[in-house]
């Protein structure tokens, strides 16, 4: 079973289908019990990170996530993912979950071409860096889909792939010990998502 | 670098696609949820759903149908036709869709860019602008093209960027229909205006108006849907076409 964290941010419609067109069991969950029980556990979000962090805060259950993460899987997708850093810079000055070392940043501050257009929004191709279980279906030079304004940063050690955007590496996969996280949606992109998904089933 | 991307547009009416050509008389093509089905396994890169139904039922036909594509097909839905208020945002986004146009609605009421932009992101909001040349400059058109607002359509989409505006398709009526290819001229101007992502529609009729497109460096994506739906053009092939021209594309 796999848990995805309900603490009221995005729209988890498609990433529930798209599970459930794998053929894996996943519930939408708030309930501390449900993600000790699960085997694996997705940190969804979209939105801003201030916002998503307080929300996460209120629903009590991130010292269970800090504690499940040493256990099972985990796989944060977009702001999911760029909440498991130290910090974020959106708007002022936030505390991440600080299960991967880095620090999510204004992307448009760092494209020299100022006429790049942010969000970062569409199809970009990933540049495997280093090998990872989550990649056994998947390879080098594969299109997925992103959209964010932010990305994370300081985080090479922990870097599995990159995309492209104009002289910017944006990070596209983290990983440390059993957290994963994408900065793309696995669920929007297609047919490669849904092989890096089926993937993250078999960790 | 983010690949451009080709996007087929399905008007749904009644539970059905269908499409004219300069807005008038309907023709009908076929079911929504095969459709999108065969479209996903193109390679299109973004599906668009117009709902271009006016009663209640028609609606509701439409939101079903949307629920069915968005639970087998994974790649952004962006849903328009009828988004008026937030609640019509929230409608569609609960049945899958990525993100929301808004036409008529936001000439009606243009509080509703910022309200959605603000509510839900403005990667979410996708202001479509249908636009016509009236007496030498681009003029606003409403009611799928059928009213003139007097509005210049550049003033507009600057002002719906402001307003948090995450993407713009703007549909040329002049070339919309006409199968000769995209109104670069238009598209160029409001380019020079705004600096989110630009979809290309009204115009396509060959594959040669994509490549031309998109050396246009302002241009994000191409629209169209008759040429697609009759299979005139293959998006495959197309795809196929384009990047053997150097136009980054996802394949």
């Amino acid at each position: 079973m796999i848990a995805i964290v309900d603490y009221g941010v995005g729209n988890l419609f498609s990433l529930v289908s798209s599970l459930k067109a794998l053929g894996l069991a996943a519930e939408v969950t708030g309930d501390a019990v449900r993600l000790q029980a699960a085997d694996r556990i997705i940190l969804p979000g979209v939105g801003a990170f201030g916002d998503a962090r307080k929300k996460l805060d209120d629903t009590g259950l991130v010292p269970v996530l800090l504690e499940e993460a040493e256990r099972k899987p985990l796989l944060g997708i977009c702001l999911g993912m760029q909440l498991l850093f130290d910090r974020s810079f959106e708007y002022g000055e936030h505390p991440g979950l600080g299960l991967v070392p880095g620090q999510v940043a204004d992307l448009r501050q760092d494209l020299t071409d100022r006429a790049l257009k942010v969000p970062h929004m569409g199809w970009n191709s990933l540049r495997i860096l280093r090998d990872d279980p989550l990649f056994r279906y998947v390879e080098d030079g594969e299109y997925v889909y992103y959209v964010h304004s932010y990305y994370a940063r300081d985080c090479r050690p922990s870097t599995l792939a990159v995309s492209r955007y104009g002289d910017v590496d944006v990070t596209g996969v983290v990983r440390r010990g059993n957290v994963w996280g994408t900065q793309f949606h696995p669920e929007k992109s297609g047919d490669t998502g849904l092989r890096l998904l089926k993937a993250f089933g078999e960790l | 670098m983010l690949a451009k991307r080709i996007i087929p547009c399905l008007d749904v009416k009644d539970g059905r696609v269908v499409k004219g050509t300069n807005f008038e008389g309907l023709r009908d093509m076929a079911d929504p949820v095969e459709m999108a089905r065969f479209y996903n396994e193109s390679g299109a890169d973004e599906l668009v759903f117009y709902d271009i139904t006016a009663s209640a039922e028609g609606r509701n036909l439409f939101t079903d149908i949307l629920r069915r594509v968005a639970s087998e097909i994974f790649i952004p839905l962006t849903v328009g036709g009828g988004i008026r208020t937030l609640e019509d945002f929230d409608r569609v986004l609960k049945c899958g869709a990525d993100k929301v146009c808004v036409n008529s609605g936001a000439i009606a009421d243009p509080s509703i860019i910022g309200a959605a932009a603000k509510k839900y992101g403005d990667q979410c909001v996708v202001l479509s602008m249908d636009v016509k040349r009236v007496d030498g400059r681009f003029r606003l058109f409403a009611k799928g093209g059928r009213e003139d607002t007097g509005i210049d359509a550049m003033e507009w989409a600057v002002r719906g960027v402001g307003d948090g505006a995450g993407e713009i398709v703007l549909n040329s009526i002049d070339t919309d229909g006409v199968k000769q290819g995209f109104d670069l001229e238009m598209l160029d101007a409001l380019a020079q205006r705004v600096n989110v992502p630009i979809i290309a529609s009204g115009g396509a009729g060959k594959m040669e108006d994509f490549a031309e497109l998109f050396t246009h460096p302002g241009i994000d994506a191409g629209l169209a849907a008759s040429i697609f739906h009759t299979k005139q053009v293959d998006i495959k092939e197309l795809k196929r076409y384009l990047r053997a021209r150097g136009v980054e594309m996802r394949l």
